[in-house]
Parts: C-alpha cells; sequence; structure tokens
C-alpha cells in the first residue's frame, strides 16, 4: 500500500475556509511527512475540526490544494475523495463511534471489507490493542478505555498512510487517557503510519512528535521536536 | 464478495437489534398485500365463474337474439332458420321459477328452467342436454320431464324419478326428475326440459327467451349481425360472447373496484408505517451511517443498504401476504360465497385459481411500496454531510428536509381539483385519486401545523410560567415538530379512514332507511315466490285480493326487465299508480322533477331512477323511446327519483299507461293499506286463505324494511372487516413509531434522570405527549376523514353506484373511536416510555448513539 515512502503524506497549499463569511481557515499551509506524528492545538472555533475534515475529504476548501499521498482532494467529487479517504485514512473519535449492533471483530473489519482486503488481519489488530479473546463481544460489554481501543484497531487495521485522531482522549480518565495515547503513538509507529492528533490537552498534545498551534494566522510550532 | 459480506452484517445486525420494529414492518406489509390479493382472487373467481357458467349455456352459438322485453313471439324462429347464412339455429325459454320446498329458507328459492328443442340443442349446445334413464329414452322429449345440474339436485335434494314441485305466479306444476345433464358447470343450478312442454306448463304458449344461432363457415359475423339487427329492429338485440362478458363484469364492476381500493388502503397504510418506521430508523442511525460514509462507503452504497433492508422487508411481508391472501380467499368463498354477501354471484361454487400473475403483481406491489417508503429516509441519510451527522441532535436538520408544507398546499389544492373532474369509464378514478390527495397533503402538512399549535400552546404556558414538565412537552412538540409529525401520521392516516368510512356507511345506511319508509308505505305487499315473475297474479286473483274486507287501499305494481344495452344488466320497469301532480307523494324523488303543468297532455310520463340519468342520460324533461311495444313509444322523463334497490336503472310509470300499452293486466306485486279496525295479522290470515294463498309471499312492511337492513349490513361486513384490519395496521403504525421514537430519545431521558427528573415524571412526559400528538392527530384526521367522507359520498358513490345520498354524522360512534384511538396512543406511549426508562442511567448517557 505504501507506494513511495518517501513522498510527503498530506499537502496543504493556501487552503482557506469561511462559513456564512466568518473565516474559518485563511491561507492555511503545511506538509506533512511520511511517519510523522503531531498534534494540533489552539482554541475552539478556531477550525480544528474543520481542518480534520477538509483533509478527510468530507468539506471542500474554498480556495487552495489538499494532496493526500501525492492524489489530489477534490470536494466537488465525492465518490473520489470517498475512496482515497477509504485507502489512505484512518479515523479515532472522542465520541468512539463503534457500531452497537456490530461485534468487535466486526467493527475492526470494517475498513477490510470497504476496501476489499483479508479479513485475518482484524484479529491480529484487536489482539494488538489488548483484546485478544473478545472478538465475538458487543460494544456494549466495553468500558469507554476499551471502545476507544477497539477505534484504534479498527483505524489502523487497513494499513493507512494517514491517522486524523479527533480529542480521542476527551471521554476518557487521566489514567485510561495516558494508555490510550501511548498505544495510539505505539500503533501509529508500529504501522509506519503518519498521524495528526486534535486535542486541548497539553499532556496528550506531548505524545506527538511535533506540536503546533492553529490561530488565525495558521499552523505553526509550538515546542520543539521530540525524539521518537 | 466484502461488499455482500458488509451488507449481511449491517443488515442482520440491524435486524437482531430491533427485531419487534422488523416484525411490525412486515406484518404491516404482509396484512396489506394479503387483503388486497385475497380480495381480488375472490373477485376474479367469482367473476370468472359467473362468465363461464353463462357461457356454458350458450354452447358454440355465434350469435344469440334477444328481445328487449324478457319474451317475444316465437314466429321469429322459422324466420331465422330460413335466413342466409344461419346453419342452425336452437330456441330457448328461460322461466324462472319457484320452489316452493325452499321457499322458507334464506336461500332464493328459485330454480332456472331452460325450455330446449332437443334436436336443435344438439348442435349448438349439447352440454345442456337430458340424459334420460336407459329405459326411458324418450324422456327428453316428455311433457312431464325435467334435468336437473348436478348441483341443482343436490340443492332440491332429489333424485331421478323423484316429484318436483314447481311454481309461476300462483300456478303450481308437478314435474318428474328424469336425470342429469350431459355436462352442466360445477356448481351451477340448472334444469333442463322440452320447450314445448316448458311452454305449456308455465303459461307461455308461443314464447321465447332467445335463439341461439350458429352461423355458416365464412360468414362475416360483424357484418351478418348488423344486417340481421337492422332487419329486426330496436325491439331486438343480438350478443356475441364478449357482449355477454362485457354485461357480467359491468354488473359488478363498481362493487368489485370499491373492495379493491379498500383492500389497497391497508396496503398504502402499511407503506406509510415502513416510511415512518424507515425515517425513526434513519435517524437512530444517523451517526452510524455517518461514521460508515467517513470509513469510506460511498453514497450509493449507504442508498443501497438502506433501500436493500426496506426491500427485505417488503420481500418477506409480501410473500407471507400472498400466502395469507390465499388462505383468507379460500376461507371466504367457502364461508362467506363468492360475492362476499353483495348479492351479484349467488347460487355459484367457484373454485380458487392459482394466478401466478396477479400473484406476481401483488408481490411487486409489496415491495413497490416497501422501497418507495424507504426512499426519502434513505436518500437523506445518504446525501447528508456525515461531519455535523457524527455529533449528535442533528436529526433534526434530517427531519427539517421532510418539512413540506408547499407539498401540502399542492395535494390539498389538487385534490380539490379532482373532485370536480368527471368519472372516467363509469369509475370515479379521480374521486379515489382526491382521497389519496387529501391523505398525503394532511400528512404533509402535519409538521406545519403541529408546530404553529404546539408553540402557540408552549407561549401560554411560558406566559403562566409554570410547570417544568409542561414546559418539556410542550417545548419537545413544537420543536421537533416533524418528528412528531411521523407519529402522527399513522394517526392521521388510519383515523382519517376511520372517521370517513364510519360517515359514509352511516350516512348510507340512514339514506337506506329513511328510502325505505318512504318506498314501503303500506301495511302489507304481497307477491307470488320470486321476483319479477313472468306470469305474477293474473286479474282474476287480484280481483280477489282487492275483495277481501278491511283493505283501506290497494295499490297492484307491474314489474318487468328491460333490456336497453347489450353489454349492460337490464333495467327494472315498475308500473303502479303514481300520483302525478306529486310524484314526491309515492316516489322518493330528488328535487329533479317537471311540474305538472309542464307535460304536455298527450305525453306518457316516467319517473327514473339516478341511475338511469348516468348510464343511459333519461334527464328530466327529455323525451325518451322504451321498447315496449311494436314500435317502440315515447315517453317523457317527467323526474328523477332516488334508488337504492337497483343499481342498474329503474323506471317508474303509471299501471294505466302500461296496461293502456301493452294489454298485460297481470301483476307482480300488491301493497295493501289496512282499513280501521283490521289487524295485520287478519289480512294475512284472509289472504293465506285464498285458493292460491300458498303461493303468495307476504311481508309487513317492516320486516321488509328489517330485512333489507339486515341484507345491508351484511353487504357491508366485508367493508367493516376491511375496515378494522386498516386501522388495526394503523394503530401498530402508532405503536411501532412510538417506540421508535422513544429509543431514538434514550440519551435525552438518561440526561433528565441526571438532572433530577424521576422516572415517573419521564413516564408522565410520555405519556402526555402521546396523548396530545394523539389528540392533535384525531383532531386534525377528523377533519380529514370529514373532508374524505364527502368526496366518497357525492363523488364516488354516485360515479361508482348512480345513488345519492344525505350526510348524517354518526356522533356517538365517532367519538367512542376517537376517545379509543387516545387512550390506545397514550397507553403505548406510557409503554414505551416505562421500557426506555427502565435501563441503566449511566449506560444511557455514555452511549454514543
Amino acid at each position: 500500500m505504501h507506494d513511495d515512502k518517501n513522498k510527503p503524506v498530506l499537502e496543504l497549499c493556501a487552503v482557506s475556509k469561511a462559513y456564512a463569511n466568518r473565516h474559518v481557515l485563511s491561507n492555511l499551509s503545511y506538509t506533512l511527512a511520511a511517519g510523522e506524528y503531531v498534534a494540533i492545538m489552539g482554541d475552539s472555533g478556531v477550525g480544528k475540526s474543520t481542518l480534520l475534515n477538509l483533509i478527510a475529504g468530507l468539506d471542500a476548501p474554498d480556495s487552495g490544494d489538499i494532496r493526500l499521498n501525492g492524489l489530489a482532494l477534490t470536494g466537488d467529487d465525492d465518490e473520489a475523495a470517498t475512496a482515497l479517504r477509504r485507502r489512505f485514512l484512518g479515523f479515532i473519535f472522542q465520541a468512539f463511534h463503534v457500531l452497537p449492533h456490530l461485534t468487535l471483530l466486526q467493527n475492526v473489519s470494517l475498513p477490510l471489507l470497504l476496501n476489499g482486503l483479508p479479513l485475518e488481519r482484524a484479529a491480529v489488530m484487536l489482539a494488538s490493542v489488548g483484546l485478544q479473546g473478545r472478538e465475538q463481544d458487543f460494544p456494549f460489554q466495553l468500558s469507554g478505555g476499551e471502545l476507544q481501543r477497539v477505534a484504534i484497531a479498527r483505524a489502523l487495521v487497513h494499513r493507512p498512510r494517514l491517522i486524523l485522531a479527533d480529542e480521542p482522549t476527551g471521554n476518557l480518565d487521566p489514567d485510561t487517557a495516558e494508555e490510550i495515547l501511548q498505544l495510539i503513538r505505539a500503533e501509529i509507529k508500529a504501522n509506519a503510519a503518519s498521524a495528526i492528533l486534535v486535542t486541548h490537552s497539553q499532556a496528550a498534545a506531548a505524545t506527538a512528535d511535533k506540536i503546533l498551534l492553529l490561530d488565525r494566522y495558521g499552523l505553526a510550532p509550538l515546542t520543539m521536536e521530540r525524539t521518537p | 464478495m466484502s461488499a455482500a459480506l458488509l451488507s449481511r452484517w449491517l443488515l442482520l445486525g440491524e435486524w437482531r437489534a430491533h427485531r419487534w420494529q422488523c416484525l411490525v414492518a412486515i406484518l404491516a406489509i404482509m396484512l396489506g398485500v394479503a387483503l388486497g390479493f385475497s380480495v381480488h382472487l375472490i373477485n376474479t373467481a367469482a367473476v370468472s365463474e359467473f362468465s363461464a357458467a353463462t357461457k356454458s349455456l350458450s354452447g358454440v352459438s355465434d350469435l344469440t337474439v334477444q328481445a328487449t322485453q324478457a319474451t317475444f313471439d316465437e314466429s321469429l324462429y322459422p324466420q331465422l332458420m330460413q335466413t342466409d347464412g344461419v346453419a342452425a339455429a336452437s330456441p330457448v325459454l328461460e322461466i324462472m321459477a319457484g320452489v316452493p320446498a325452499k321457499a322458507d329458507g334464506r336461500d332464493d328459492p328459485a330454480l332456472k328452467i331452460l325450455g330446449l328443442d332437443v334436436f336443435r340443442a344438439a348442435t349448438i349446445t349439447p352440454d345442456l342436454l337430458g340424459i334420460p334413464a336407459e329405459d326411458q329414452p324418450f324422456d327428453t322429449l316428455s311433457e312431464d320431464a325435467i334435468f336437473l345440474s348436478p348441483a341443482a339436485m343436490e340443492w332440491l335434494a332429489v333424485r331421478p324419478g323423484d316429484a318436483l314441485q314447481l311454481s309461476l305466479g300462483t300456478k303450481t306444476v308437478s314435474l318428474r326428475v328424469a336425470g342429469g345433464l350431459a355436462r352442466a358447470h360445477a356448481g351451477q343450478r340448472l334444469a333442463v326440459m322440452d320447450v314445448g312442454a316448458a311452454q305449456w306448463h308455465f303459461d307461455h304458449v308461443g314464447l321465447l327467451s332467445r335463439i341461439e344461432l350458429k352461423l355458416r363457415p365464412g360468414v362475416q359475423h360483424a357484418a351478418f349481425k348488423e344486417a340481421l339487427a337492422r332487419e329486426l329492429g330496436a325491439a331486438y338485440l343480438l350478443m356475441e360472447g364478449r357482449d355477454q362478458d362485457a354485461r357480467i363484469r359491468n354488473m359488478s364492476r363498481a362493487y368489485r373496484v370499491n373492495l379493491n381500493i379498500l383492500a389497497m388502503v391497508a396496503l398504502l397504510t402499511g407503506a406509510f408505517l415502513i416510511f415512518s418506521g424507515q425515517v425513526l430508523s434513519i435517524i437512530r442511525r444517523r451517526a452510524q451511517f455517518a461514521l460508515l460514509r467517513v470509513l469510506g462507503m460511498t453514497r450509493r452504497q449507504i442508498l443501497q443498504q438502506i433501500l436493500l433492508e426496506g426491500g427485505l422487508l417488503g420481500v418477506l411481508g409480501s410473500l407471507l401476504g400472498l400466502l395469507l391472501g390465499y388462505a383468507m380467499a379460500a376461507g371466504a368463498l367457502r364461508f362467506y360465497g363468492a360475492d362476499l354477501g353483495a348479492g351479484f354471484f349467488t347460487s355459484l361454487a367457484p373454485s380458487l385459481p392459482l394466478n401466478p400473475l396477479a400473484a406476481l403483481l401483488f408481490f411487486a406491489m409489496g415491495v413497490g411500496v416497501t422501497i418507495l417508503g424507504s426512499l426519502a429516509p434513505a436518500w437523506e441519510a445518504a446525501h447528508t454531510h456525515p461531519g455535523p451527522a457524527l455529533k449528535s441532535g442533528s436529526e433534526f436538520v434530517a427531519l427539517r428536509a421532510l418539512r413540506m408544507p408547499w407539498l401540502a398546499g399542492l395535494c390539498l389544492l389538487l385534490a380539490g381539483v379532482l373532485t370536480q373532474l368527471p368519472p372516467v369509464f363509469e369509475l370515479p378514478v379521480f374521486g379515489y385519486l382526491a382521497v389519496v390527495l387529501l391523505l398525503v397533503g394532511g400528512i404533509a402538512a402535519l409538521p406545519y401545523l403541529a408546530s404553529l399549535s404546539f408553540s402557540t400552546l408552549l407561549r401560554g404556558v411560558d406566559a403562566q410560567g409554570r410547570g417544568v414538565l409542561r414546559t418539556l412537552i410542550l417545548a419537545r412538540l413544537s420543536n421537533a415538530s416533524s418528528l412528531a409529525a411521523i407519529a402522527l401520521g399513522g394517526v392521521l392516516a388510519s383515523f382519517s379512514l376511520m372517521v370517513a368510512m364510519a360517515i359514509m356507511v352511516a350516512s348510507f345506511r340512514v339514506s337506506v332507511d329513511n328510502w325505505l319508509a318512504h318506498v314501503l308505505p303500506a301495511d302489507i305487499y304481497v307477491r307470488t315466490m320470486i321476483h319479477q315473475d313472468l306470469r305474477g297474479l293474473t286479474p282474476a286473483e287480484q280481483q280477489m285480493i282487492a275483495a277481501l274486507g278491511g283493505i283501506e287501499r290497494i295499490d297492484f305494481m307491474r314489474s318487468k326487465s328491460l333490456l336497453l344495452d347489450s353489454a349492460r344488466p337490464a333495467v327494472t320497469l315498475i308500473a303502479r299508480p303514481i300520483d302525478t301532480r306529486d310524484p314526491a307523494n309515492t316516489l322518493p324523488m330528488t328535487s329533479d322533477a317537471l311540474p305538472p303543468a309542464q307535460m304536455a297532455a298527450t305525453a306518457i310520463p316516467i319517473w327514473v331512477s339516478e341511475a338511469m340519468v348516468d348510464l343511459y342520460a333519461f334527464e328530466t324533461g327529455k323525451k325518451v323511446t322504451l321498447p315496449l311495444t311494436d314500435p317502440p313509444q315515447t315517453f317523457l322523463v317527467a323526474g328523477i327519483w332516488r334508488d337504492y334497490g337497483r343499481q342498474f336503472g329503474a323506471i317508474q310509470m303509471q299501471l294505466s299507461d302500461y296496461r293502456a300499452l301493452t294489454g298485460d293486466q297481470h301483476v307482480s306485486d300488491a301493497a295493501l293499506w289496512l282499513a280501521s279496525g283490521m289487524t295485520a295479522e287478519q289480512l294475512i290470515t284472509a289472504l293465506d286463505d285464498l285458493p292460491f294463498g300458498t303461493s303468495l309471499a307476504l311481508s309487513q312492511s317492516n320486516q321488509i324494511r328489517q330485512r333489507s337492513l339486515e341484507l345491508f349490513d351484511r353487504s357491508f361486513a366485508i367493508t367493516y372487516l376491511l375496515e378494522l384490519i386498516a386501522i388495526g395496521v394503523g394503530l401498530l403504525g402508532v405503536a411501532a413509531s412510538f417506540s421508535a421514537q422513544t429509543l431514538t430519545r434514550i440519551k435525552e431521558f438518561g440526561m433528565l434522570r441526571h438532572i433530577g427528573l424521576s422516572r415517573r415524571q419521564i413516564r408522565r412526559m410520555l405519556g402526555w405527549e402521546g396523548g396530545l400528538l394523539a389528540g392533535f392527530g384525531i383532531t386534525l384526521g377528523f377533519v380529514l376523514g370529514v373532508a374524505i367522507s364527502l368526496i366518497l359520498i357525492f363523488i364516488v358513490n354516485p360515479q361508482s353506484f348512480h345513488w345519492t345520498m344525505q350526510l348524517y354524522m354518526p356522533w356517538t360512534w365517532l367519538s367512542l373511536m376517537a376517545l379509543a384511538m387516545l387512550g390506545a396512543a397514550a397507553m403505548t406511549a406510557f409503554a414505551a416510555g416505562r421500557r426506555a426508562v427502565a435501563g441503566n442511567v449511566t449506560q444511557a448517557v455514555k452511549e454514543d448513539w
């Protein structure tokens, strides 16, 4: 799936987005290298979720280009954006979003099914997030931390090039949050994926390779790079 | 493979988690399809059987010559035999004779007797030949022999060699059962005897009912028919097989179409149930579909998935519906008769055919309405933006798409326009369409009207500043009016139909009751055993009745059938004394009548039923010809009267005019008014004591009235049943949508419990919500139901059955129905709430869906 490991995973070129004449993102540019794990922080309403939606192809910029693994995302072609999202992206949400009527194994298998890949890796991924033997359990039998583990396994199971995590520990207690953040980092690195973590938490951001601050001027590094 | 597996997982997961909702949806479609299919099967079986039975009487005949009156002079027979192009001709005298042994039963005591010339019939109707016993080969020509079909033998409980008593008018004839028929149609009660013997025994010497013609090979049928019709003149009608078919189909068409429409209403209510079920299910799963979109499912895949879910429910429901429909049709034919009690196809025992094409059609309709019901919510789910959809509270955005006040306005406007259009092929197609549009328009207007009403109520409560529970209830109902409208739609659809049918049936019944009071003014009615008896009462017999003491007034009436159009059933001519100066004293007139001053002294007036205006354009003041005499006489239509007894048309004229024109002095009925001091029982005893007293059927007017209303209720029994099932489906919908809505609100209840509301308060809140919603739906349903009933009464009925009726509101019955519906809805909401708050509160707020 990784055709060119040195190719930038994500390129944002002068991206702008406004809603009802309110500028959310103005002329934003950034390049995310392969294997890079960055955290994006910023005040509420500054456009962090909007940025993730644009990267995922769920929304289209008013101007500028977005390239995912070298391929341009065009907002007006939903089929193409869906295909790119399906193949190259993985998602981790604050509210877990695990389908309640599917087993854990079926939930993790969803991206494999959508990409037409063999299903064997779903069980392996569940095991790697510590849920071995729980394959046939249903989501209501799990705690919040366990649900987020399922979400992490689902985000990585099809070996995407980029993981988008939106406040993945927002619903968890500090101990579980720390455990989940370490798991996310470990799994991202183990799968040689890149990742963007959007968070309000300094502690969560600190687990990334780099912390960026999003404000009305754009994206800028907040701290020194951390060594892997 | 992967896509199919994913689809299966999603489908089975959803069904496993919400099996009751699936079951309700399947049940709704199953009932709708079953009703539609069974009514269709019964109708088709009855009409086909009746048609086949009638055709079997004509054998291989190419053309049937029949008079506009019941009989004609047999001198036409040798004339036709010599006509160029005729290969064979078979004279037939058809007599409906009474069976005294069956006079006291509930069955019609009439037996159809065909008088045939055995040598002529052998060529054209060989199936109708009698099979004599081996030692009596000439019985087919014997004057006292009669041959019976197996069904007639079974009905009369006779065997060859037995004597059979039959009657015509007051005359009784004793015949000998000589054997069976060569090949009678299964279930058909029929007797055959020599034509000469039949003429002699039943006082029809020199008369025939029809002549069957077989044409020579190579003769152009159309040209021959045209030439012969010209030669015979207006007193005769020439009929081919297809004319008879058309007549049979016309006879019960309106009734059959109405039944089919009622069955379709049940199916449509089922479709609406699927729609509301799908909308609520999709709202509940809105975030799930958004996640699947984020993970890479395309819009088309989402759309396909939802349609597949709906479609499969439709497939299962439709398949079960076909099985149930077949069983219901078989049961109804066995226990209720081929015409479901309406009286069109009596003495028939049709078998139920397997009809793959009809089954396929109803299967497709079941699946089709299910997919249609799923389409709008599926489209919304597939095209919604996944980002916002992942957040809670987005369902209100989803429902905004379903708010279509313009559609409501358009539908209601169009319904109004359609009510002004004429029938199509004598069917109220536009009337039915207007009913559907009223329903759709009413449902589409619901969100807007609910929001308007409940927000007004909310403002009132706010101004008084009391009750958090009331504020919560009204805020929910006014701000989430679209969601409320989905549950309300079921209440509205079923209650409005219930109201419409109740008003229509009550109006019809009251109109029939008033009509009976008007047309049965006398104390006692006398007739012979068979309706429209060809012989009736002779002048001598009439004199003997009139000579009895204790009679203040006596009116004699003559009924005859007249065939005016070969493709329609015959109309009834009734000759009786009529008050020409004010015909309303005798007949139940509509307001349409010619003042006596406008009638020329030489004009012969007739008064026609409403059906005659619709079917034959006999309008007031119009001069029309009737084939009562040769050449036909001209009459003046002096007025229109209301007739609920004869759907295919009836004409009334003065008995004196009839006698002067035809010379026929016989009568069919007599109406007797008691003199003071005389009781009905005394007069009935005196009538019974007459020499021909045992041949008379005597009824007091209240007995006829009671029997007629019993018949009315019997013919509407199937309508009540269909209506009840439609209501059942509607209530099922209310239950399903309330319970599905409650499921979508589990998080909300969890939150309310966290901020301090008790379980009891939440249950009360839901009970009140359900009650208020149902109350609103019932109010609106009442308004809509009254509008639909007006269409049924003033458009559908006159266009289908050619009679008008007065409007009557059955307030007690309507109030009871409203209370029952209100109670059912509030109980359902309460029960659903009980289930919803029974769960773990912490789990409810933790759930991310």
